[in-house]
């Protein structure tokens, strides 16, 4: 007889897993607070680290910690420092073999969270009652900041200041100012995070209690409906969508829809519209449109290598030309705005019927009344930070490796991207030293050889599978945090341990996204160059989606990714498109292949495999 | 004359007025057809059928007699009583213009099912006064696929005979009442030819959530699972949405069908293959799961429903609804509220925050 498998209590330790074939040295890419180390051992070992598949699923280019460091900071501070939440300190960070792993720390003794209550009450309590005027507030901040990243002026070095460096007295050189602009973007990044977590914390607290009061009133009641309840209907995330339709009916009110034809690039499309002024005057529009709608990162916008459609038109380009193809057909392509405001009505109206007291009916309203305050921000603030302001700064980041690669230190722009901001730093010091003096940087000759050897590191990172999770796991997981954003639960863990069904299983589950079923052939895409792929009809099979790929989801029929939440972006899209979406499945871009039928219940969360 | 009109009354005319004629079982037929929910066609014998058929087969007397001073303890005496008045009432034949009628209500239903003798089920509907002892007084009496007239007739004498079982009589003798005022609706319903069937809860039974449907459901006709002969399926709807959240697909051995052999209906085996495949689609069970919330909407508060899909119509008129009675557990519960009211929202932020975490159910 063979014995059962031990069932599994614990995921590895950080400090027992090996590192991968040909990634040896993967350490020195990162900060040294970045590592599981000797003298935190114990710390470290005695806590649940679970990686952060969500914001960031690849391994980390040295340079793109920028991101999660800012976050780790930004997040933290507003928990433990400045809305003193009672029971939750901040998220805490590690790196292992190149992935991010993340750390919720819960305060466990009653009398410090109990000290924390008064705080709480007056400093979140402020934000809560003047809520609208602090977002407006926040806006104005947030563009600024943007406006002012977009303004800073990266010089190059040339090879003598002009003269009216001299005539004006102006006293600083293009050395100062390269140097500045570097700190300048830095410190722009920096704050940008900083603005990202001023709201956030609270209004998915705010969006928490609610959902907990929901499930306690109707146990069961599916994730999305609570978010349907909740969830605004002009979001941000769907405006660049809504504007491709806007282009797509415009080239067919000025007649210049031929421009569009089968298999066209974008630069020959805008070749041909540059030929009249019917085209000349779609052109324009397109440009004015750009800024802000297409700063749209086709990934999360974490890494520097998430272009957006500013970088890459080929995806808004391929979804104006199915646009003007489906209003060709005398199709609606516009969003059902109508619909989706009247079902949000009905079902809210309906919940609240069901309630038997009036101490009931007001607790809902209340705490459906501050969810919904709260909420424009939670779904907006996404396409300021993590689109708006960081395909500006990835590309600003850009002109300085110009000037970098312009000095020789290395061939190619993206090689930046291997050196953490801080070596980035010292590059540049050593460029203007020499540029300075007279003299050879070292630069040339001392970052070629590492940037080999990182890019070497990084692509034996891609190649490893990462555990979900490190050290022992709690009896329960209670930090709202780690459930709402990442899909974290008791359940999941338990399932992570000891995976049901094994290698055969022709099911897979995850969180019922949104509701429906549907059944369908597989896609699986695995990053945005893909997507152009998807067909008619398809079920998309994802790691993570990006809002930048809402025009996909107007073709497929059904949606289901690796990683994510109920308010993942894949989650919120096909519910405003009345898809069905498991979310959240941890395994389904490795168990599914492209092609093979699958039928999605987003009711119950599960995933069938029928082939 | 007034009262012939009443002897029986067709389901889609029952007023509520008319509960005291029909019981309660009738009544919430007539209602649910009045609202336009599917319903198999049918009517009702009056309890005014039932008093004209006592008084012309002479058994008032007779009634009279066998139980006046009757003692409710002697279980002897009960049985034999009983017997002699059971067997007297079954022998017995329909006044003339019950038996018209009922002929005539019969040839109605064989007209709309195309057939001479389409299979009825025939059922006693007790009236609200003798609820409380309604599980002794027949009211559990249920004829599946009885065809043709003369069956239609015996089995009616079957359900009135009903009130006289032992049971009815020493509950009745202990409550005091008289006991020649006792009266029975009788129900004649067309048969569903179940392929599937089950009963719905329009809150769910185990912790009195009204925000969901739950169904069960198995093959063949309702009685296997209304008598807990098998494990069903369940399927639980969220009654706002109408999406099934909860799929439970158990092994469904047998099924109650049709008796080839003739009237009645006998349990066969499931064929292996379809023991464990689910027994509704999920469209039917959306289709089952709008008509419960319709028919809880009418009724104003929670109900228990009896339904069942027919094999051969096309969908969605093949999902029907039998039976119908008021879920009582949950409904007469006090209402307590869920949480202490506070003043403002953030009150129950920090109250979240501070108090057990939000799980999800199951």
């Amino acid at each position: 007889m063979v014995e059962a498998r031990a069932r599994a209590r614990s995921f590895p330790s950080p400090f027992d897993v090996a590192t991968p074939l040909g990634a040896e040295g993967w350490q020195e890419m990162y900060p040294y607070y970045y590592l599981f180390s000797p003298e935190r051992r114990e710390f470290e070992e005695g806590k649940l680290w679970f990686r952060d598949g969500m914001h960031h699923p690849e391994p980390l280019y040295p340079f793109d910690t920028v991101t999660s460091e800012s976050w780790w900071v930004g997040l933290g501070q507003y928990n433990t420092r400045v809305f003193i939440v009672p029971p939750a300190l901040g998220i805490d960070q590690r790196v292992l073999n190149g992935y991010l792993y993340i750390s919720a720390n819960a305060i466990t003794d009653n009398d410090v969270v109990g000290k924390r209550v008064d705080f709480f009450m007056k400093r979140a309590g402020h934000y809560f009652q003047n809520w609208d005027a602090l977002y407006a507030k926040w806006e104005k901040k947030a563009t600024e900041t943007i406006r002012e990243l977009q303004a800073i002026q990266v010089p190059s070095l040339p090879e003598m200041e002009d003269e009216s460096m001299v005539t004006e007295g102006r006293g600083v050189t293009s050395a100062y100012h390269l140097i500045a602009a570097y700190d300048r973007c830095i410190e722009n990044m920096y704050k940008m995070w900083h603005l990202h977590f001023e709201f956030l914390n609270l209004g998915y607290a705010a969006y928490l209690t609610f959902y907990g009061f929901c499930q306690q009133a109707f146990p069961g009641i599916p994730d999305q409906n609570v978010a349907k309840m909740v969830s605004g209907i002009d979001v941000m995330l769907f405006r660049p969508d809504d504007e491709l339709k806007r282009l797509a009916q415009l080239a067919l009110d000025l007649g210049v829809s031929d421009a569009f034809g089968d298999g066209r690039s974008p630069d020959q499309v805008l070749a041909d519209l540059s030929q009249g002024a019917a085209g000349q005057q779609w052109v324009a529009d397109l440009e004015k449109t750009k800024d802000p709608w297409f700063n749209f990162s086709n990934g999360g916008g974490f890494y520097h290598h998430h272009r957006s459609w500013i970088d890459q038109p080929k995806l808004p380009f391929s979804s104006i030309r199915s646009y003007i193809g489906q209003l060709q057909r005398g199709e609606d392509i516009a969003r059902p705005m109508q619909v989706v405001r009247a079902e949000r009505d009905r079902i809210t109206a309906e919940y609240r019927a069901l309630f038997k007291t009036d101490e009931d009916r007001k607790a809902f309203d209340d705490q459906l009344g501050l969810a919904r305050t709260v909420f424009p921000y939670v779904e907006n603030h996404n396409f300021y930070v993590e689109h708006w302001h960081h395909t500006i700064f990835w590309n600003k980041i850009r002109e300085f490796s110009q000037v970098l690669k312009a000095a020789d230190f290395w061939d190619e722009v993206e090689d930046l991207f291997y050196l953490h901001r801080r070596e980035v730093y010292d590059a540049l010091y050593d460029c203007i030293t020499s540029w300075a003096v007279g003299t050879p940087a070292r630069g040339p000759k001392y970052w070629r050889p590492i940037i080999q050897k990182r890019k070497k590191i990084i692509e034996s990172l891609y190649q490893w599978t990462p555990p979900p999770a490190l050290g022992p796991p709690p009896e329960v997981i209670t930090e709202p945090f780690t459930i709402m954003l990442w899909g974290i639960t008791t359940e999941r863990v338990g399932e992570w341990l000891n995976p049901s069904g094994g290698e055969d299983a022709r099911t897979l589950s995850g969180f019922a996204g949104s509701g429906g079923v549907a059944e369908g052939p597989a896609r699986v895409v695995l990053n945005v160059e893909e997507i152009s792929s998807v067909l008619e009809g398809e079920i998309l099979v994802c790691t993570i989606t990006s809002p930048s790929w809402t025009p996909v989801f107007n073709k497929i029929r059904a949606a289901v990714s690796d990683i994510g939440g109920m308010m993942s972006h894949a989650a919120i899209v096909s519910r405003e498109y009345g898809l069905p979406a498991v979310v959240g499945t941890g395994w389904a871009t490795t168990k599914i292949k492209t092609g093979q039928r699958l039928r999605v219940d987003g009711d119950t969360g599960v995933v069938t495999l029928l082939d | 004359m007034a009262s012939e009109v009443s002897h029986i009354l067709w389901f889609q005319d029952l007023r509520p007025e008319a509960r005291s004629l029909v019981g309660s079982k009738n009544a919430s037929l007539g209602e649910m057809m009045r609202e336009g929910l599917r319903v198999p066609s049918g009517f009702a014998l009056t309890t005014l059928a039932y008093d004209a058929f006592i008084e012309n087969a002479g058994l008032r007397p007779r009634i009279h007699t066998a139980l006046g001073g009757l003692d409710p303890e002697d279980t002897g005496a009960v049985e034999a009583i009983s017997r002699g008045l059971r067997a007297e009432i079954e022998r017995a034949t329909l006044p003339r213009s019950v038996a018209e009628e009922l002929r005539l209500s019969y040839a109605v239903l064989a007209e709309e099912a195309c057939t001479p003798t389409p299979p009825v089920a025939v059922r006693s509907s007790g009236t609200a006064e003798d609820m409380a002892g309604a599980s002794f007084a027949g009211q559990q009496d249920t004829y599946l696929w009885v065809q043709g007239v003369e069956s239609l007739a015996s089995h009616t004498l079957r359900c009135w005979s009903s009130l006289f079982t032992p049971q009815a009589i020493s509950y009745r003798a202990r409550m005091g009442y008289p006991p020649e005022a006792v009266s029975m609706s009788v129900g004649v319903q067309r048969m569903v030819d179940a392929r599937v069937a089950g009963v719905m809860f329009t809150v769910n039974p185990l912790n009195g959530d009204p925000s969901k449907i739950v169904i069960e459901a198995s093959w063949g006709l309702g009685l296997s699972v209304v008598g807990g002969e098998v494990t069903p399926d369940d399927y639980w709807v969220d009654k706002v949405t109408l999406g099934v959240i909860r799929r439970n697909v158990c092994r469904k051995a047998t099924k109650y069908v049709r008796d080839p052999a003739g009237g009645g209906v006998s349990v066969v085996a499931v064929p292996e293959p379809a023991q464990a495949v689910p027994c509704l689609t999920d469209g039917e069970v959306i289709e089952l799961a709008r008509l419960g919330k319709a028919l809880e909407v009418v009724c104003g508060s929670a109900r228990d429903i009896e339904w069942a899909i027919d094999e051969v119509l096309p969908s969605p008129d093949n999902v029907l609804l039998l039976q119908c009675r008021p879920e009582t557990i949950w409904s007469r519960r006090r209402a307590e509220p869920l949480v202490a009211p506070k003043a403002t929202g953030i009150d129950y932020v920090l109250g979240a925050m501070l108090g057990p975490p939000p799980r999800k159910a199951e």
